[in-house]
């Protein structure tokens, strides 16, 4: 289902050294931080200040590291853990849903406002996402909803047109009118044919909108920001963001809090980068067809 | 209804599953399926309209008031949005996000490009592994893109100054007089890979013998590089430039961690977001923050649509 066309070249130009050594430099800027952050992992609170930022101490900290992220606060980084699952998995389940019944509708039928309705749910990608935060925040604290998890699932669920727009366009092409009108002769209701038919041949685009909505809601900052004031409830971003602040505030130099704040960035970015390697064929796709046409 | 002909076209050659696409139309014909239809499109757009067209109509209206200690929420008209506009502190922090829209956009777009164009070119080996190592930070959230990059700006144990410190100089000053800099260097860091994927699925979407023609015509990988395939990659360079407007003039993760680390230097108006976020969270003024919300939209919205604009004319020309 690789939607990169593979393109046989003919007269292969020689291969460059320069331009190959260039890319490779390029890289090592991109994974530096990384490598720094698996590197600071390993540290005690001393060895990163005293030792070179860029290379391992004598000892390995990175076990007790990881067990103190784990037992500060009662357990919270676990906690956050969880709830960014939670958050994450909720809102690309439910999204997914409504953006692949959504899409296929909006390809598949005809009916009156169907472009219409189509190019607001467009139109809307322009607006910015923090000016509808305030507002959403207002409406969801009138309606008691700040403060629990559906704050963070419900508006991450919907407000991502994208989503919309690759399954619409995915659709279109990847299920032919025939295999509909077969359906109906055979005498199944439409979203009967959708359900067991049709929407299977969705499933390449279905991953991808998945994949990307985990990531969006997993990463997201403001909108738990602004909508959770329990502790108990932050996703790991948050979480982080908080003791970042406490290591700041407790004058850098003391902060027993440093360690915490890195071997958490480090294990809160393990999942998104396995996945991502994983599943590298899925958010190619998703890319692909997302970039050329709008 | 004459619907989308113009972008199913161009959707059709790079479509997955491209062999099916030359038959079309809409699979539930004639007004017997309009009903079915709705019934699909429905969830979303009930979960749209709530998520997102009531929140915007319900600020809408919600910056046309002000809470006053005596009388509760008036009604005053444009008041919030004259004051907005007279804001220097909002003013300020547009300002700001403008300069680093013109200074980081430009430097990750030629970058992305170099890389996307890099990549397609076949001159490379490792390609693969280059790639993905460029695309790496985009699984990053941006709180600890800017977690990590805090540490190694830091004057502490960053390895900038360790190093700097070894050679008996002074390290620059990230977080002080170059801190717009250093969030663009984060920014760049996170974004230059989403966007150099972008253009490199849109060049393996352009026809091979394009290429095949100017090989025959004698152009070398550079030549066809500046000649066909920029040109070629106009329209996702608008769209990567639109997201770019859109994230620059939005910044707010990346200078909301930083005010932990400098929070004299990154100020309660940074940029208008963060203004925004304090003036309703800080200071309660929800009406305020919402009219400037509206108006940081408005300006994004405003520069997209110029921007595709002046495209749009040149092209043609």
């Amino acid at each position: 289902m690789s939607a990169t066309p593979v393109k046989p070249r003919k007269a292969r130009p020689k291969r460059s050294t320069i331009l190959t050594i260039g890319m490779l430099a390029a890289a090592a800027y991109f994974l530096l931080p990384l490598f720094w952050l698996v590197v600071a992992s390993t540290k005690t609170t001393g060895d990163l200040f005293s030792t070179f930022g860029l290379w391992f101490a004598g000892e390995n900290n990175l076990f007790t590291n990881i067990g103190n992220t784990f037992t500060a606060d009662d357990g919270a980084f676990g906690q956050w853990l969880g709830n960014s699952l939670l958050y994450a998995v909720a809102s690309a389940l439910g999204g997914t849903f409504l953006a692949a019944l959504g899409g296929y509708g909006f390809a598949k039928y005809r009916f009156k406002g169907n472009r219409a309705m189509f190019m607001g749910v467009l139109g809307a990608m322009a607006v910015p996402s923090t000016a509808l935060a305030i507002p959403t925040y207002l409406l969801f604290s009138q309606a008691g909803l700040t403060d629990t998890p559906w704050a963070i699932i419900l508006p991450s669920m919907a407000s991502h047109p994208f989503g919309l727009y690759f399954m619409r366009i995915y659709a279109d092409s990847a299920v032919p009118d025939e295999l509909i009108e077969s359906g109906r002769i055979d005498g199944a209701g439409d979203f009967r044919i959708f359900f067991q038919v049709t929407g299977r041949l969705l499933t390449p685009a279905i991953a991808t909108i998945m994949l990307f909505m985990l990531v969006q809601t997993w990463n997201n900052y403001f909108l738990p920001l602004i909508m959770l004031n329990d502790p108990a409830l932050y996703p790991v971003t948050v979480g982080l963001a908080n003791w970042q602040g406490q290591a700041a505030s407790s004058g850098g130099a003391s902060g027993d809090y440093i360690p915490l704040v890195v071997t958490g960035s480090l294990i809160s970015i393990f999942p998104l980068i396995v996945a991502f390697l994983f599943l590298q064929r899925y958010w190619t796709t998703g890319l692909v067809s997302g970039s050329v046409k709008q | 209804m004459s619907t989308d002909t113009a972008d199913s076209a161009s959707a059709a050659p790079i479509t997955p599953r491209s062999g099916r696409i030359a038959k079309r139309g809409k699979g539930g014909k004639g007004p017997r399926y309009a009903r079915t239809g709705y019934l699909f499109v429905a969830p979303f757009m009930i979960a749209f309209t709530a998520m997102f067209l009531v929140p915007l109509a319900y600020a809408a209206w919600f910056s046309f008031f002000r809470e006053q200690m005596i009388g509760g929420n008036v009604f005053v008209g444009f008041d919030n949005y004259t004051r907005a506009f007279s804001d220097p502190q909002l003013m300020a922090g547009l300002g700001r996000v403008a300069l680093f829209f013109l200074i980081q956009v430009p430097l990750m777009m030629a970058l992305a490009l170099f890389f996307a164009l890099a990549l397609d070119s076949a001159l490379l080996r490792l390609a693969r592994t280059v790639r993905l190592a460029i695309f790496m930070p985009y699984a990053v959230p941006s709180v600890v893109a800017a977690l990590m990059w805090g540490f190694l700006y830091g004057p502490d144990f960053g390895p900038i100054a360790q190093l700097a410190d070894k050679i008996g100089a002074t390290a620059p000053d990230f977080l002080g007089n170059l801190m717009l800099g250093s969030i663009a260097n984060i920014v760049t860091w996170e974004f230059t890979g989403y966007n150099m994927i972008l253009l490199y699925a849109a060049l393996r979407a352009i026809p091979t013998e394009l290429y095949e023609a100017a090989a025959v015509d004698g152009a070398g990988p550079w030549r066809t590089a500046w000649s066909i395939k920029i040109p070629l990659l106009r329209p996702a360079l608008v769209l990567c430039m639109v997201f770019s407007v859109i994230g620059s003039f939005q910044l707010f993760n990346e200078p909301s961690i930083m005010r932990t680390l400098a929070p004299n230097v990154i100020v309660a108006d940074y940029t208008p977001n963060l203004y925004a976020y304090n003036l309703a969270f800080v200071g309660q003024e929800y009406n305020y923050a919402a009219a400037v919300s509206f108006v940081l939209g408005f300006v994004i919205m405003a520069g997209s649509y110029l921007f595709m604009l002046a495209t749009n004319r040149r092209s043609r020309s």
